[in-house]
């Protein structure tokens, strides 16, 4: 089952691949139908989902490379429940959007976009390490090639940063999952690649902190936490619309996703040892985030920056370690996904018109596009966590977990919601209100039906995530539960050790003289 | 009264089916006559493939032969799978290659096979001067093809220097043969091995220098900085298809001979060479990836490229005990495909006049010509060692072994060296798809058999990166045979 929704995709985008090339409309046509495949599969994977079990469910396990003991290894818990379904319903709408701005080499595109859902879906259900880090690089090249071949005018320079940094990251990893492989096998006599093998694996604290950086610096990269963040503004920018949706929307949650499956339950002890300056980072990336999205110009840099203060949020719920703070972050992340997602696709919407999207040339749009601009504002709102939408949720959950963790940097992050809210909100402002003074917005169209199509089910998703939470965070709550007690125990035992070490080390000292 | 020396033709046979094979091409060369010579090139494919063939079968033997200066070990019949597939696709692209490039020779063809002889004859060698008889066949056969291309003057001068520096390498290794000799008293490799340890005071001396030496003559055959110099200029003036058999079969063939010497008979000097190899590995990987990003022709950029490759190689080297053995083997094999399709690529994209070997020659071509645009993406992320290819599963089983014997630092200076080459290869890619224009690459005819190895390159990368377990147990297996 999951197998099947992680290979769909691919396989449908190789199908679009080998149709005729002319035929734009039964291409486009053809990559939404087969991007509903997996987004139907994985619905009837959340009706059988059990929202009590903990564990790891839907497995599928084969072996693959027997002499490293690597297996094709796949399934989910609730955490990557929601990941999973996340990524199957955005695809469709990406690709839906891209009907209408995506002129140029159309097949190619849809034959990316699909294979980068192949990437991402295998990503969030591999259970072995090996298999992770290929999916994990596997979404570079796709989306490597959506930002060069159909991105803006500097899209050669963001495509290689993109690459670039994600790489030097993820290869780093690598040489980590390989240590932590063979350190298994010293312990135990076999090489193994099985992340919930390899959690029981009790490693000394300097080489956990090793392995730690190296884990924490691909995942940062990719979250982004400041200050790596620097190649997301140029990915943004230069991405084509559906880039920049995929991007934010999904993309970015795989580096938390990597703290919350890998990072932190791997190396428990490090991790804890390192909350102080992931809080820290995170804190600056919320506050950093929010003033530099304020000054920013144009349109989508000012969502691309208001991603890293947002994903500053998930960071502050993931290290808070405490029940209220994880669950917040992982609600934000799929949040996150909807809102930002929303936001990159209604940027595209006014660019498509008008060619540009320097704030300064718009003004007084809600007299225009009345539908575009009612939209617009319920999906700021949920971006800027008002009350009864998704955002609301998952922001009150993390500044709890934070406040319990470190009242300090709690407070501190609440300033960045404020922040949050002056910068969306003047935004907002700039673009909508006002006399319509620029002669080339008096002409500007309201919404196409096909544009409200994509928008619609993620707006209503942002109205019940934000009314009625409580179907999502029921089934993520055992396997968080699980997650945390599983590193309390760990951190515990630790102290344990150390205490017993220290001890014995008095008793030593004592002897000696004896002796 | 001479004892009749009996002759082992078991151990000869895959060279003895090479010779055959090389001489046979030799005559025919006398009646095929006129412009089609594609007959040659079938007839040298058609000698590989047995010997191929002859190599598989005799998997199971483990034989000496000559007083054991020749052996059959599952070692040298897994290279002779190496070098029979590298040769093999090299006759293969060279039928459309020679046709446009006018190098009309007969010989070309069964100077292939004869430089192919040579390959196989140091990996099977277990005996220093048999080691040096199988480098010089091999050698000449390709300081002859490297300038073979007479009407253009920078193959004549690629020949040369190459011929130059080579001869200059044998001298080092020749040296160094006679200096293990005057220390051990022998050159067998077993009879080395067992009197290593026993060496002492001036003698070791003398043991330190040759193996000293030797490291240098190896080097020069792999292209390992700093004796890489010759790389760049050869490979770009030598014919596309050569470059292609020097990048690969050649290269392959020093490895073979330099783990060989090096962990069979100076295993027990681990300590003493671990440490120059590491900074060789070092030097080698980075100058060859950063010097490789300044490059604007596509074979000195390959050229660049391999240097660095024979970096990741020695990495391997290093831990051979540890599982890097068997990951040189495997990595070979890989890098022979991806690398072989790279070249072919480049040659298919060329035309009479006109070689199209400048990176901006490159623009657009991803959209003119899908297919050549996919398969140079396939070799370009590959090399670069991005899963699910080929490329990523050869440094995954280098960079493990790496790791397990303890290598962290050079582990991590070899992956950071991976992300400095995704900047050049992926360069490729940008000049394939992002850049519109490229007016020179607009006219390419279809050339059934450049197009044929492009293809079975591409599915070995891609096949051997989804599934490499087979022929890594095939590696390990081959590298474990060494004892």
């Amino acid at each position: 089952m999951l197998s099947l929704i992680v290979f769909t995709p691919l396989l449908g985008g190789l199908f679009v691949l080998l149709m005729q090339r002319d035929n734009l409309p039964a291409i486009r046509r053809a990559a939404f139908v087969l991007s509903l495949l997996p987004l139907g599969l994985s619905l009837r994977l959340l009706a059988g989902f059990d929202a009590a079990e903990a564990g790891m469910q839907f497995v599928e396990s084969a072996a693959w490379i027997p002499q490293f003991n690597i297996r094709y290894q796949v399934g989910i818990d609730g955490i990557s429940l929601w990941l999973v379904l996340l990524t199957t319903f955005l695809t469709p709408l990406v690709i839906v959007a891209g009907w209408g701005d995506v002129h140029k080499r159309v097949k190619e595109y849809m034959f990316f976009m699909l294979a980068l859902e192949t990437g991402m879906l295998g990503a969030f259900v591999a259970l072995d390490l090996f298999l992770f880090y290929v999916f994990w690089e596997v979404m570079l090249i796709p989306m490597y090639f959506l930002i060069g071949v159909w991105g803006g005018p500097r899209r050669i320079y963001a495509a290689i940063k993109f690459v670039l940094f994600t790489m030097t990251g993820s290869l780093l990893m690598l040489v980590a999952i390989l240590y932590l492989a063979s350190a298994h096998a010293q312990q135990s006599g076999q090489l193994s690649f099985d992340m919930l093998r390899l959690y029981d694996l009790s490693l000394p604290l300097a080489q956990q902190r090793w392995l730690f950086a190296a884990f924490a610096l691909a995942f940062a990269i990719k979250v982004p936490m400041f200050p790596l963040h620097t190649w997301l503004p140029d990915a943004h920018v230069e991405a084509p619309t559906g880039g920049s949706v995929i991007l934010a929307g999904i993309l970015l949650k795989l580096g938390t996703y990597g703290f919350l499956r890998l990072a932190i339950p791997l190396f428990p002890v490090a991790a804890a040892q390192a909350v102080p300056l992931m809080m820290v980072l995170a804190v600056i990336g919320i506050i950093y985030g929010a003033l530099v999205a304020m000054v920013q110009p144009d349109l989508k840099k000012l969502v691309a920056y208001s991603s890293v203060s947002h994903l500053g949020f998930v960071m502050l719920g993931l290290f808070a370690f405490n029940h209220q703070g994880v669950m917040g972050g992982i609600y934000q992340m799929l949040n996150h996904g909807l809102s930002t997602g929303a936001l990159f696709l209604l940027v595209g919407v006014i660019y498509e018109r008008r060619h540009t999207r320097l704030i300064s040339e718009f003004g007084g749009l809600w007299q225009q596009l009345p539908v575009y601009a009612v939209c617009f504002l319920i999906v700021m709102l949920s971006s800027v966590g008002l009350p009864g939408l998704n955002g609301f949720v998952g922001e009150f959950l993390i500044l709890l977990g934070a406040f319990n963790a470190h009242p300090a940097l709690g407070a501190l992050a609440t300033s960045g919601v404020v922040l949050g809210a002056v910068y969306m909100l003047w935004m907002f402002q700039r673009v909508m209100f006002g006399p319509l003074s620029n002669p080339a917005n008096q002409r500007l169209t309201d919404m196409s039906r096909l544009e409200r199509a994509v928008l619609a089910p993620i707006l209503v998703m942002i109205v019940v995530m934000g009314v009625y939470p409580q179907p999502f965070l029921r089934r993520m709550e055992p396997a968080v539960n699980a997650y945390l007690a599983r590193i309390e125990k760990q951190v515990a035992d630790h102290r344990a050790s150390e205490t017993l070490v220290a001890q014995s080390a008095g008793t030593l000292a004592l002897h000696q003289p004896v002796r | 009264m001479i004892a009749a020396v009996p002759i082992p033709w078991l151990v000869l046979l895959p060279a003895l089916l090479l010779t055959g094979t090389a001489l046979l091409v030799m005559v025919a060369d006398l009646w095929m006559e006129g412009p089609d010579r594609d007959g040659l090139g079938w007839l040298g494919i058609a000698g590989l493939v047995v010997a191929l063939i002859a190599s598989v079968t005799l998997w199971n033997q483990h034989e000496g032969g000559f007083g054991g200066t020749l052996v059959l070990d599952r070692y040298a019949l897994f290279f002779n799978l190496v070098f029979c597939l590298a040769a093999g696709l090299t006759l293969l692209m060279s039928m459309n290659y020679l046709e446009f490039t006018d190098i009309r020779v007969g010989d070309y063809y069964s100077l292939i096979v004869f430089a192919t002889l040579g390959m196989v004859l140091m990996a099977a060698a277990a005996d220093l001067i048999v080691i040096f008889l199988g480098l010089e066949v091999m050698s000449i056969a390709v300081y002859v093809l490297a300038g073979i291309w007479r009407q253009q003057q920078r193959s004549t001068e690629a020949a040369l220097k190459y011929f130059l520096l080579g001869a200059f390498a044998t001298g080092f290794l020749l040296f160094g043969i006679a200096l293990l000799y005057g220390a051990t008293g022998t050159t067998a490799l077993a009879g080395i091995s067992a009197q290593v340890l026993k060496v002492g005071g001036e003698q070791r001396l003398l043991l330190l220098a040759g193996m000293a030496l030797l490291l240098i003559g190896f080097g020069f055959k792999v292209a390992a900085v700093p004796f890489h110099v010759w790389t760049p200029d050869v490979y770009e003036g030598a014919p596309t298809s050569i470059t292609a058999l020097m990048a690969v079969g050649v290269k392959a063939a020093a490895f073979a001979a330099f783990v060989r010497v090096f962990v069979q008979a100076l295993g027990a000097l681990t300590a003493e060479w671990a440490p120059v190899l590491w900074v060789l590995a070092v030097l080698t990987m980075t100058a060859g990836n950063v010097i490789a990003l300044l490059q604007q022709n596509i074979k000195r950029m390959l050229a660049y490229s391999s240097i660095a490759h024979a970096g990741y190689l020695v990495l391997g080297l290093i831990a051979a005990r540890d599982g890097g053995g068997g990951a040189v083997l495997f990595y070979l094999v890989v890098y022979a495909l991806m690398n072989l399709g790279a070249f072919a690529v480049v040659i298919a994209l060329g035309q009479r006049g006109a070689a199209n070997e400048q990176l901006d020659d490159y623009a657009g071509v991803g959209f003119r010509h899908p297919f050549l645009g996919f398969a140079m993406s396939v070799f370009m992320l590959s090399l670069a060692g991005l899963p699910p290819l080929a490329g990523f599963a050869g440094k995954f089983y280098l960079f493990a072994a790496a790791v397990k014997a303890g290598y962290i630092g050079l582990a991590v200076i070899g992956v950071l060296n991976s992300v400095v080459s995704m900047y050049y290869y992926a360069g490729v890619l940008v000049k394939m798809y992002m850049v519109e224009g490229g007016a020179a690459v607009a006219e390419v005819t279809t050339r059934p058999y450049l197009v044929a190895t492009v293809i079975l390159t591409v599915i070995g990368t891609l096949l051997l990166g989804v599934f490499p377990s087979f022929t890594h147990e095939l590696a390990r297996q081959a590298f474990l045979s060494l004892g």
